[in-house]
């Protein structure tokens, strides 16, 4: 299982999904009506390392994580 | 070094303490940056969160950055609520020359407000409120989206 967890302002609690690239994480929260409003404005990191291709590899344990628009300061 | 605080930057304390850390490295250029949160809009201050595994590899690599030119980065930020008219971010660059400092404050600076991650919120009339509109989308963003 994958973990997906919704950083700052997304009221969202993390999901477990059985995936194995982004590429299937896109397509399991365009579905999802109370994340699908954020994945235009949101950056991902895998494992804690920002990521910029849907086609990184993920899997079991792997930890995906949105990050909406910032403003430190 | 990068520092978190649960509610206001005790500013006094960290200016003391980081210009005592590094009076005997001989760097000839200490620029701080502190920022204060203003009453605006009607709010009562504002609140933070922080991811911290990324805020501290964006530091490293900031820190990495300066040492290659013989500066050195130091910054503090809260977490939290912080109210009107005490600091909730300071931010200081050590180095031999003054023109490399106040490049890299500035830079620094820049990058963090573009791409720290970190959450700001209004406190206002007792709510939490999302600053959406002064916030800035990370680099490389929008994979996800359609």
């Amino acid at each position: 299982m994958v973990r997906v967890e919704f950083l700052g302002p997304i009221q969202k609690d993390a999901l477990e999904l059985e995936v194995t690239s982004l590429r299937d994480v896109a397509a399991a929260l365009q579905s999802d009506a109370e994340v699908k409003d954020w994945l235009e404005t949101c950056a991902v990191a895998v494992n804690d390392t920002l990521v910029k291709s849907l086609d990184t590899a993920l899997k079991s344990g792997d930890k995906v994580s949105l990050l909406p628009p910032v403003c430190g300061g | 070094m990068l520092e978190l605080f649960d509610g206001p930057v005790p500013v006094e304390e960290i200016m003391v303490r980081w210009y005592h850390d590094e009076e005997g490295s001989n760097y000839g250029a200490f620029i701080p940056f502190i920022g204060t949160i203003r009453d605006e809009d009607g709010i009562s201050g504002l609140s933070f969160d922080i991811y911290e595994p990324i805020l501290e590899s964006w530091f490293d690599a900031w820190q990495e950055r300066a040492k290659e030119a013989g500066a050195v980065l130091k910054m503090a930020h809260s977490r939290g609520d912080v109210p009107l008219h005490t600091s909730s971010y300071v931010a200081a660059v050590f180095s031999p020359k003054r023109k490399v400092a106040l490049k890299m404050i500035n830079d620094f600076v820049e990058d963090f407000k573009a791409s720290a991650p970190i959450w700001k919120y209004d406190l206002k009339e007792g709510k939490r409120l999302y600053a959406a509109d002064r916030s800035t989308p990370i680099g490389g963003s929008g994979i996800l989206g359609a």
